[in-house]
């Protein structure tokens, strides 16, 4: 599994530092970066959420 | 009986008082309503209209944001720097003007202020124990914001009443002639003026004099600039964190099966802010049409206003499901009360954490409430949509 954000359309909503905080951080600015762009066990669910609630659809999990 | 598909008004009273049916109507039937009163407005009311307008900075300006009578008064400040930068400005100025306030509010300074909320929160259960009856609207939620954003912006501690009155005057007096609008507003102008002299004098570690000092290429941030950032924060960030507050603790008082899960459940806090954020998002924001275009099927003039619901937005069942219901532990929630696109609301990681601090705090000292009396609750008109009166009997004090 892979894990980006579109620094494009990343607003700083900063859902997924909150759902996911193993996952993606933050920025000075506020907006989301990734911490581990290919998370296991317990963070591959948590970085799907994270890409379910982003409201700018910023995130992309693939396999 | 007038029909809101043509002739819409967000202040009308059965609008004011339960707007969800009124949307869920327009969903239907009417996805993009239209109105002549204020000079012309559109209002879309699904998920897909709202996020067409809010991320199209092309046929859309924000030059000023709150609907009125007037149209962008030609004594405001000119573009690019607007009435309350960076909300009310447009690209490219809108990023400069942007940048410079992210960091302020950015999770890491926002985390800092927690202690003080948490703080400030026991303070004032404290001055309610063992009242019996309380008002969660009047002695508690509209409290916070004011003393955080006081305590941000470096103003003296006792103006916040003054605050209070400053934001209602902006917000509720919508439907004021122009004239009477800019003699509503000196007052505001003046207390401004009178801080930023004070700070320029004292320079201190605070939001004013952040403002005061910082440099964009090499050069200080005009007059104008400081002191529409500070009315921006001073109005942004008080009645729509009040009205989240209120709204939550409204619903607790109302709702005893959720009280009790979140009670017994602390861990589910971080979800359930969300779906108090999604299902009774505070507020709506508006553009003007750029230039004559149609958008969304919908012949837009110049200078038409469009409203958009971002709260109608959250209640969309084409992107929520069940969207009509509560559901405290939503885990997926791409809900928009924060606004989206360029304009997300900047204050957001701050608003969050005041609303979890305050309903935590709340109901640890008040693990049992409960509404004292529906008819007796009442909500704000215009764009920010809150309950100013929440009267509640406290059936458990801990």
């Amino acid at each position: 599994m892979r894990v980006s954000i579109d620094t494009d359309r990343c607003q700083g909503h900063g859902r997924c530092f909150n759902v996911a905080p193993t996952v993606f951080g933050f920025d000075d600015l506020g907006n989301g970066v990734v911490l581990v762009a290919e998370p296991s066990g317990e963070d591959v669910a948590l970085a799907r959420l994270a890409e379910a609630n982003c409201p700018e659809r910023a995130i992309t999990v693939v396999e | 009986m007038t029909d809101f598909a043509t002739d819409w008004d967000h202040t009308d009273p059965r609008w004011v008082h339960d707007p969800y049916p009124i949307w869920d109507d327009l969903r239907e039937r009417c996805p993009v309503a239209h109105t002549d009163r204020y000079g012309g407005a559109w209002f879309p009311s699904t998920h897909a209209g709202v996020s067409a307008v809010a991320t199209d900075t092309e046929h859309f300006t924000s030059r000023t944001v709150v609907i009125g009578n007037g149209r962008p008064m030609e004594e405001a400040p000119p573009a690019p720097i607007g009435v309350a930068p960076p909300i009310t400005s447009d690209p490219p100025f809108h990023q400069i003007a942007r940048r410079l306030i992210l960091p302020v509010f950015a999770p890491g300074p926002v985390r800092e202020l927690e202690p003080m909320v948490r703080a400030l929160c026991e303070r004032l259960l404290d001055k309610i124990a063992g009242e019996g009856v309380i008002d969660a609207a009047t002695q508690y939620a509209q409290f916070i914001p004011p003393a955080v954003i006081i305590r941000m912006l470096g103003f003296p501690e006792a103006d916040e009443e003054l605050f209070r009155e400053f934001v209602h005057v902006v917000l509720e007096g919508v439907n004021h002639s122009v004239e009477q609008r800019l003699e509503e507003f000196a007052p505001i102008e003046e207390y401004l003026n009178a801080q930023i002299e004070d700070h320029r004098a004292h320079p201190r570690d605070d939001l004013t004099s952040y403002l005061l000092g910082v440099e964009v290429a090499g050069q200080r941030l005009a007059i104008e600039h400081i002191r529409g950032t500070m009315i921006l924060v001073l109005i942004a960030g008080i009645d729509t964190t009040w009205s989240a507050i209120g709204a939550s603790l409204w619903h607790l008082a109302s709702h005893p099966d959720d009280l009790a899960r979140l009670v017994a459940e602390p861990e589910l806090m971080g979800v359930a802010v969300e779906e108090f954020l999604r299902f009774y998002a505070p507020v709506t924001m508006a553009r003007l049409v750029k230039e004559d275009v149609d958008f969304l099927g919908c012949p837009m003039k110049r200078d038409d206003w469009v409203l958009l619901g971002f709260p109608a937005a959250n209640r969309d069942p084409t992107v929520f499901p069940d969207a009509d219901r509560f559901i405290i532990d939503r885990l997926e929630n791409r809900h928009i009360a924060f606004g989206l696109g360029i304009h997300r609301c900047a204050g957001s990681n701050l608003a969050r954490m005041e609303l979890r601090v305050a309903i935590e705090s709340f109901i640890a000292r008040y693990p049992r409430f409960e509404l004292l009396d529906p008819e007796d609750v009442t909500w704000s008109q215009g764009q920010v949509r809150g309950p100013r009166r929440v009267p509640i009997r406290i059936v458990n004090e801990s």
